[in-house]
């Protein structure tokens, strides 16, 4: 899926990635997809909380070229 | 420098993690120092200290299995209570008349129940799942050797509904009752239970494993008394009398003691739950009197465990960074809620008033510092 804003977290232990969402999200308009590839395995949980917690839309996971996974998220608000 | 008769009030300190080992209860100190010099001859001998270390065991014995409700042949005293998990659940399965030796257990299990299953080298056990409280709620299938669930879990508090599972006929169930035992009654449903001293206010190195009668258990390690089969080892006399001691006590202080912690707890959920972007898990009411956790976004958990000592406040976190695995908990992992920025509290029995107070006083301070470095 191509994502209106890609956000490589490769590398970034958590809470980074998350970070890294919360404060970048906003760049895509409302409806836009944002995709966070990241290593770090909290990723896997954390996403998905986030996208509860700030009423954020979580799509899924998806892996990219290199196989690291990449988690979408809907901006929904 | 002021000292602190001039300067502002010193909020009091407090050690928050009683979940992970609660301070020795005064009964189980007074019972200790006076067993160690009486308790130390091999109980299985016949000489008059030997009947005296026996009498003292069969006494801890008989103490442990009223406070618990059980009869006293179906409890052994363990080195730990990781030991007793390990001897308990693989007892099942090399007790078990019939076929199928795989064995179902909830995802929110302690590592103790997780690391057993590993050891024995099956692909074949089942994980259930969580729902978002983390209570277990997948059906159990049937064939297996034992289904492992909790009483209560140790890291959110949340009760387990045992006396409402669905087992299939000739499943054993095995409760690792280690974060309740004492602190609440036993649920009605159990073959196999284990506990740990140290998680009630005993001393260390006391496990508890209690097997009902008529359930078929069999020793899955090297023997040690033929008569015995559950012994494992030389027994520690003083420390299991101490246990006894204090596992009495708690039982005797409950509904006091855990009042008072049920409320104290009521309140740092909701002081919490007003932090912004943070989320307090596990059961509000169906959960342990003493245990709270909740997950602050944004947040590095060894950072919040670092800030929260250094003004004197000794928590617990479940994030990846404070695990000397690096990888988050199992647990909030199962329950699919936040793992960072994660705290656990769990209170003493003499836990006060002003020293939550001050906990709460020093959080969202903590919380705000640490995600303003951030750039948040």
């Amino acid at each position: 899926m191509i994502a209106d804003l890609e956000l490589d977290c490769r590398g970034m232990l958590c809470p980074l990635p998350v970070i890294e969402l919360g404060k970048r999200y906003t760049e895509v308009p409302v409806g836009g997809l944002v995709a966070v590839a990241a290593t770090d395995v909290a990723a896997r949980t954390d996403v998905p909380a986030w996208c509860r917690m700030r009423g954020q839309e979580y799509v899924g996971e998806e892996p990219a070229a290199d196989g690291v996974p990449r988690y979408l998220v809907r901006r929904a608000s | 420098m002021t000292n602190a008769a001039d300067g502002p009030p010193v909020p009091p300190s407090a050690y928050l993690d009683a979940a992970s080992s609660e301070p020795l209860h005064p009964a189980a100190r007074d019972t200790l120092l006076a067993a160690l010099d009486r308790g130390y001859a091999d109980p299985r001998r016949l000489h008059g200290p030997g009947r005296d270390a026996r009498l003292l065991l069969d006494n801890a014995r008989a103490v442990v299995a009223e406070c618990l409700g059980v009869r006293p042949d179906e409890v052994s005293f363990t080195h730990s209570g990781t030991e007793a998990v390990h001897r308990g659940l693989l007892g099942l399965r090399a007790g078990r008349p019939w076929p199928g030796s795989a064995v179902a257990y909830s995802a929110v299990e302690h590592s103790a129940v997780l690391q057993a299953l590993e050891w024995t080298r099956s692909e074949d056990h089942v994980a259930l799942p969580v729902d978002r409280l983390g209570r277990v709620t997948g059906a159990v299938p049937a064939g297996l050797a034992a289904v492992a669930v909790q009483s209560a879990n140790h890291e959110v508090g949340t009760l387990q509904p045992l006396d409402h599972l669905d087992l299939p006929d000739r499943t054993a169930l095995f409760v690792d009752a280690s974060a309740s035992m004492g602190r609440l009654p036993l649920p009605d449903r159990w073959d196999v239970l284990a506990g740990s001293a140290h998680k009630w206010g005993g001393p260390a190195g006391v496990g508890v494993l209690v097997v009902r009668k008529g359930t078929f258990w069999a020793n899955a390690f090297p023997g040690d008394d033929p008569l015995d089969e559950s012994a494992t080892g030389f027994p520690n006399v003083p420390a299991a009398l101490a246990a006894a001691a204090a596992l009495r006590a708690v039982v005797e202080e409950r509904d006091e003691v855990n009042a008072r912690q049920f409320a104290l707890i009521d309140r740092i959920r909701a002081a919490a739950a007003a932090v912004p972007d943070v989320e307090v898990v596990g059961d509000p009411v169906d959960r342990l009197p003493h245990l709270v956790t909740f997950s602050c976004l944004y947040v590095d958990g060894e950072a919040l465990v670092t800030e929260l000592d250094r003004r004197g406040y000794g928590v617990a976190s479940g994030s990846a960074c404070t695990a000397s695995t690096l990888t988050p908990s199992r647990v909030l992992e199962a329950m699919g809620v936040l793992t960072h920025g994660n705290v656990r509290v769990s209170l003493t029995r003499d836990t006060t008033d002003e020293q939550v107070d001050g906990f709460l006083a020093a959080l969202p301070q903590v919380v705000r510092d640490i995600r303003a470095e951030a750039g948040l």
